[in-house]
Order: C-alpha cells, then structure tokens, then sequence
C-alpha cells in the first residue's frame, strides 16, 4: 500500500505518520493517531487537546457534518471507498471543503482506484492511499487524461462556462 | 444429454466453444484448450466430472490467455443428429438472434460452409 | 441546434484517447476483465449475448443529417449494417469489436457525438420531448435546458458513482412527450403563477423526482411547483447530493431515487434538498445569463417561409390516395408554423424488429431532413424518427420517397406502433424474447384499415422486470418472464406514461409465446365492442375497469 501526496505535477511517495487505532485497542497516549468518528466522539476532549496529531476515519455511510465544529482541530480526515463504485465520500469530501472550509489533510482510501483519481482531485482529495504497484506513474499520467471540466467544485480549475465567458 | 463450456470472445465477443485439442472424442484431455465458433464443433461432456474437468480447463485457459470471458456450462441434448441447448436463453446465444437468422451463428456457419466448397 | 466549441470538442476527444489506452491496456492483459468491466461500462460498452453492444449517446434526441450519416456509416464499416434506436433516445449497435470501439468513439467525436455515460451508474443521457423546437403547444424549447444539464452531468465529479443510474427528462410542453413521471428527475417548463410560484409569465421548471419503472415501479412527485432557470443547475446539484448521500446501497433493487423517496417520504425528501439548496443557491451554478443566451442561440429555430396554412397539394393526393391520407392523419402532427407539419418516420414496418433502421434507411433519412427539414432529425422515446419541420405542400413527394424505402409505415400512435425493449435476442439480462412478440403483433394487425379503425393505442413489451420496454405504462404492457427456462409472457392493462400517467395493472396469469397475439387480439375486441365515442382503448378501460377484458381472456365471469 502506497501513500500518495497530490503536487502541482503529479504525486510523490510519503510516509504515513499516523497509527489507525483499531476498535478495540486503546487510544494510545502519544503520536499522531487515526481514530474513528465513534472513538472521537467518545474520547473528543482528550483527543482534541493532544500535542500530537488526530485524524478521523469516516466510513462512506458517516456524515461529515458533525465534525463540522472541530475541524480546525483536526488534521486529517480518512473517507473511505468500501469499494471504489461507492461514491458517498466524493460529496464527503466537498462539504468537507467547499461548506466547512476544511484545509487540513484529505486522505482518500480504500478501493482508490487510479482512474477515479479525477474526480477525488476535483472533490477535495490531496492524499490517496494506494493499492496499485504503479501508482506514482498512474498519478502522473491518468487524471491529466481528460483536460476540460464542465462543473465549478472547490478546486478552483476554470469550468467551461467560466472560460468561455472569460470570467 | 451433456454439458459443453460456453465463453465470450474477448477481442469481438462473439460467443466461442470449448474444444480439448488432445482428445475430441472425449475422455482425460492433456488441458490443451481449443475455442471454436459452433456448437457442433465443441467437445460435449458425457458426465459431471468430465464437465468439470472442460471448466477447469477452459477457466485454466481463460486466465491464461485473457481471450475468452464469461467462461460456464451449459447443458445440452442431441435433437435428430444436432446439438441443441436445452434452455432458450442458451439456445439464443448459440444459434444467434432469432429475429435476423441472417445474421447469427447458423449464417455464420452456413456461409463458412459456402466458402468451403 | 447545439454545436460543439473548442472545450466540449476538447473533452470528448479526450475521452477517446484515454478509452483507446483502456482498451490497449485489456487487450494485452495489463487489467483484467474485472478491472475493465467499469471503465467499458462508463463508455456505453456492454457484452451481450451474441457480442459486444455500444450504446450511442442522442443528445436529447436530436440529430443533424451528418451526425445520421455518420451513424450509417459506422453501422455499415464497423458492425451488420443497422442499428437500433432505444426508448431513451439512443442508438444501439449490436456488433461492435472490442478492438474497433476506440476508433468507432473517434468516429463518433468527428461529429460531435459520443457515448460517454450511456451505461453505469452516473447521469445518463437527458431526454426530451422529440417535437421541441416545433410543437405548436410548446412554452419554450427544452432542449436549451437538456444541453445545459448535459454539460453539467458529463464526467461530473461528484456524481459518478451514484447509488444506481440516474435519467433525468425535460418537457416544454404540457401535454407530456417525454415520459417525466417516470423518470428519476423530471421538469416540465411552465409559466409561473405570480402567486408565490414564479413571477407572473416567467418561464421556469416544475421539479417531479422519483419516478421510474423496473421492478417496483413509481410515478414521480413534484418536490417543487416552480424553480427558477437560472437556479437549475444548483437545484439539481441539491438533489443529486441528497441522492447520493441517502440512497440505498445494499441492495440494487431498492437503489434507485424512486425507493429513496418513497422511504424516505416525499415532504421529507423535498426538505432535505432545500436545505441543501439553500447552501449553494448562490454558489457559482447559478447560471449566468451570457451562457443561458450562448446555448439558447443554438436553438432558434429555422427561418420558415410564410406559407399559406393548407396545402392543396396535400389535401389533394389524400383525396384519391386513401393510404396516403392514412400516413398523414396517423403520422402527421401539427406544426407551431403555419404551413409546415412535424412528420414522424415510424420504425416499426409489420415483422420487422421496432427501431431498427439499416444503414441505407438511415442514409436516406439524412437526405431527406437535409431537402425537407433544415437537415434537422429527431429520435422519439417510442423508438420513431422524425422530420420537425416539412412544409405542408411537399408532405406528398416526401411520402413518396419514404415508401419506396419502406418507411412510410403509417401507424404512427396506432397499436402496432409498439414500444419493445431487444429481449432474449440481444440482451444478457432478458427472461424472454420482446421482438418476436411485437411482429406477431404487428402481422395480425397489419390491415391499415383495421389499425385505423382500433385508433390511439400503445402496446409495450419489456424481455424482463427492468422494463426497458416500459410494459408498465403500455395501454397493455406485456412482461416476458423465464419459467423454468421458457419464455412465458405477462399482461397488464391501464398504464400510460402521459400527462395522464398510470401504472398499468396484471390482468390475471400469464401465457406461453404462442398465445400472447391472440390475447391481445381478445383485448382489443373487447375495447372496440365497449368504447363510447371517440374513447381510446386507455379511456374505455378506465371507464368499465378490467372485468370484462378478463372476462373475455379467461372465460370467467
């Protein structure tokens, strides 16, 4: 599994400074962990004062919206593609950017298939956890392969209509 | 009544039959997978385990090559001297659209027939 | 109509360069069938029973004369020399080779054409209705709304990967051609009433979601009286997230918005989607006018000639040409200009398959729209063509010509006119054969006169419960069934997809392949025996309910 950071040309390799707290372990007492919605919702005051780094994983059926409040206190948010014909977290992920103004990390993983890497760039998306052996060269080439965008989404790439109308 | 294996052509999906080149007639094969375009030219198993011996092959192949998909069983009957699968959906796939008999498998074969004499 | 710029040519010829390399990349083994699969899906590319099938995206439904020459052209170099035309306004071929799509695809692009999002689970193709443009009763041209849409669904980010397909129809007219009851979203334009929907005499949307057919089939309900055209985009995108969010995904029967709203009760649903609207009302898809007048000027109609409205060349040939007169009254409909009349091409000769036309049809047609219609063709839902725009006087020499061809079958509304999905001949998910059902039908009611006689009629027949036939909103809807590896057939009565929309009803059990016709047959003579007036066979129906058709069918009393 590689994890992979969006750049202005491509991705490159980073290492994942996080620890996913499985279900049943404890939360440890130090490092940068990956919690679920459930535990931060259990644990939130201690997590949320931690020196350390909290990330939340969402599962594609958890709303985003409760996080709303706290996410200036998060740096990592996880959505998860069960299977990469799921497509909740790619509205996860606007609302997370365009209606939270969340600018923390955005971590797609699961199913991330490369030719859905498109559309997770287009929807907020600037890590990606990988399965393929040949992610980075996929990165480089396969979301570059269709150029134009009709839709406005908080990437900030001029829409169609935007360039035509020269605005 | 005998089973035959069924797959899709990959390059054109033109529906294909298994065939075991060692052994047409039957019996243990070497696992040398042949696809052919009519039923009349594919190896028909007697029994279960002869049938899943051809699936075997036939999905060994599959996997192999990456030219055939779509890889089952069907079952089929002989019906004055012609092969003839029993259920209709079968049927369908392997004689060709019954609305334009120009166009599927028993064109196909009469044609390539045509050009053989 | 709409014709490409530099960015929408840019995008489509994209997506055929990225498909060849998909393509190249599965046919040397680089991704596996499974990992193949989606990505051929999002490009219209299915395997069926026999080979490959590509559907071909008709925007709406409408075509020029070189895009229906290229699709003659394509049917003719790459598969069997026809092809056929789809309830959704699509074109289907049913030969392509794997090998040979990329190419078909840039075929395609030369033309402005594609087949992006004709399968999968995203926006499909928007429809409309055939006649816009022309229709004497339209408020304004839909298909200016259908590009918008289609441009904003194309690849769009978010909305990719729904919980199941999503098709959206737009009518601009009251009397329904589009079937927007019975779709996933659909709008019907409409004056605002300056009583809190819309300002008085401002053209705006009826909003209806949650309509559809398959194996639990719904009428859609109006979650908004009045949106305004400059706010669809955003009222869509509102919809489509809420969608997204709350739609099924454990279970594909129950995936569809129709299911969403009906468990999650239409007021509910209708708030969520405000409450989401209201978020990005405001947002940059609010459509700016610049662009609602840019593709508008796509759509202004053809200069028409000021022409006498009655043709006594017309009126003449009907006189003495009783056929002739049959093809005018069934095929014939009336025109916003005076002087020129809409004339449908009905693709549904008797024993042939509905909705298929062979290369040298199409080429024909092409010819024809280019003398007598601005070059302009449309594809109906009901699996017909159309020429919008045929001055009155020359409706003779274009029968003429459309005969020699065999294609001036005129039923047109009548029963053999009848709307039929491929079935067990073509398609993997069929129970049952549809094609051979509708030309049984189709022969023993091939008299003109007794087609005539039996008038407005729909008959529609779907090879399984997902009812790409729409057998659910036929005056008799037929259903093919697997029993036991045969083909069995279902009837139902009642149903339209109208403006008067119903869901028809099972008459009782069902029947093997060989009886359906003369059942059919029993139907009918129990409608003409009963009717009243000018009652259609819906009209009587409703009027005396289905006891006396059973009667007839079954023998009990």
């Amino acid at each position: 599994m590689a994890l992979l950071e969006k750049r202005d040309s491509g991705a490159v390799l980073i290492v994942d400074r996080y620890s996913k707290v499985e279900e049943d372990a404890a939360t440890p007492e130090s490092g940068d962990v990956l919690v679920s919605l459930e535990r931060l919702e259990a644990e939130r005051e201690s997590l949320l004062a931690r020196a350390d780094s909290v990330g939340v994983w969402l599962r594609s059926d958890q709303s985003p919206s409760g996080l709303a409040d706290d996410l200036g206190k998060i740096e990592l948010v996880a959505l998860d593609f069960p299977v990469f014909s799921d497509g909740r977290a790619y509205s996860s992920a606007r609302l997370l950017r365009e209606r939270y103004g969340y600018r923390g990390e955005l971590r797609a993983v699961g199913d991330v298939l490369a030719e859905q890497l498109g559309f997770m760039l287009r929807s907020g998306f600037d890590t990606f956890e990988m399965a393929s052996p040949n992610a980075l060269e996929e990165f480089a080439t396969i979301p570059k392969e269709v150029r134009v965008v009709y839709q406005p989404t908080g990437d900030g790439l001029a829409t169609a209509t935007e360039l035509r109308l020269g605005t | 009544m005998g089973q035959v294996v069924i797959a899709s052509r990959l390059s054109d999906g033109l529906v294909v039959f298994l065939r075991d080149k060692a052994d047409p007639s039957g019996g243990a094969g070497n696992g040398r997978a042949d696809w052919v375009l009519q039923l009349a030219d594919a190896e028909v198993a007697d029994d279960d385990s002869r049938a899943a011996e051809l699936l075997a092959l036939g999905e060994a192949d599959g996997a192999a090559i990456q030219s055939v998909v779509d890889i089952y069983l069907i079952e089929v009957e002989e019906e004055t001297g012609q092969l003839r699968p029993t259920k209709a959906r079968e049927a369908i796939r392997c004689f060709g659209p019954t609305v334009r008999p120009d166009l599927g498998k028993l064109a196909l074969a009469e044609r390539a027939l045509a050009a053989g004499n | 109509m709409y014709h490409y710029d530099e960015y929408d040519h840019a995008l489509v010829k994209d997506r055929v360069a990225q498909f060849r390399r998909q393509v190249e990349r599965r046919l040397s083994g680089d991704l596996t069938e499974e990992q193949f699969r989606p990505l051929r899906l999002m490009n219209g590319l299915y395997l069926q029973l026999h080979a490959y099938m590509l559907r071909v995206a008709i925007p709406y439904g409408t075509l020029d004369s070189r895009q229906l020459r290229k699709l003659a052209y394509i049917a003719r170099r790459y598969d069997k020399g026809y092809g056929h035309f789809t309830t959704r306004q699509n074109l289907q071929y049913n030969w392509p080779k794997l090998e040979e799509t990329p190419d078909i695809l840039a075929e395609l692009a030369e033309v402005e054409m594609h087949a992006i999002q004709t399968s999968g689970n995203c926006i499909r193709n928007t429809t409309s209705d055939q006649y816009a443009g022309a229709a004497a009763d339209e408020i304004e041209d839909p298909r200016i709304w259908c590009e918008i849409v289609r441009q904003w669904s194309t690849l769009h980010p978010e909305f990719s990967f729904l919980p199941r397909k999503f098709k959206v129809a737009i009518t601009g007219s009251e009397n329904d051609r589009a079937a927007v009851r019975v779709h996933d979203i659909g709008l019907i334009m409409k004056h605002g009433d300056g009583e809190g929907a819309g300002e008085a005499g401002e053209v705006g949307f009826e909003v209806i979601v949650g309509g559809g057919l398959g194996r639990t089939p719904f009428l859609g309900k109006t979650i908004r009286p009045f949106l305004a055209k400059e706010d669809l985009l955003s009222y869509l995108e509102a919809i489509l997230r809420t969608y997204n969010m709350l739609g099924r995904r454990d279970n594909k029967y129950k995936a569809r918005i129709k299911v969403t709203l009906h468990e999650t009760g239409a007021e509910e649903f209708a708030r969520l989607v405000e409450e989401e609207w209201a978020e990005i009302k405001e947002s940059s898809l609010k459509l700016p006018k610049p662009e609602m007048d840019r593709i508008a000027a796509h759509f202004v109609p053809p200069e028409f000639r000021a022409l006498e409205s009655r043709a006594t060349a017309e009126e003449e040939r009907a006189a003495g040409d009783p056929a002739f007169a049959s093809w005018v009254r069934n095929n014939i409909v009336e025109h916003k200009a005076s002087g020129y009349a809409i004339a449908n091409i009905s693709l549904k000769p008797v024993g042939l398959p509905p909705g298929d036309a062979t290369s040298e049809q199409m080429d024909l047609v092409a010819d024809l729209a280019d003398e007598y219609s601005f070059g302009e063709i449309r594809v109906t839902h009901t699996q017909n063509l159309v020429l919008p725009h045929v001055e009155r006087s020359r409706l003779p020499e274009l029968y003429d010509r459309l005969l020699a061809a065999g294609l001036a079958t005129a039923n047109v509304g009548l029963l053999s006119d009848i709307i039929c999905c491929p079935g067990l001949d073509y398609c993997t998910l069929a129970s049952a054969r549809s094609i051979p059902i509708s030309t049984q039908i189709s022969e023993r009611f091939a008299d003109q006169g007794r087609l005539d006689l039996v008038g407005q009629m729909q008959i529609k027949i779907s090879g399984c419960i997902n009812a790409c036939g729409h057998h659910h909103v036929g005056h008799i809807g037929i259903l093919g069934v697997d029993r036991k590896g045969e083909e069995h057939y279902q009837i139902q009565l009642g149903g339209s997809a109208s403006e008067d929309a119903s869901l028809g009803k099972i008459l009782g059990r069902g029947f093997s392949a060989d009886q359906v016709v003369d059942v059919v047959e029993q139907l009918v003579d129990v409608y003409v025996e009963l009717r009243e007036g000018d009652e259609r066979f819906i009209d009587t129906y409703r009027r005396v309910g289905q006891a006396p058709f059973k009667e007839k069918v079954y023998g009990t009393a």
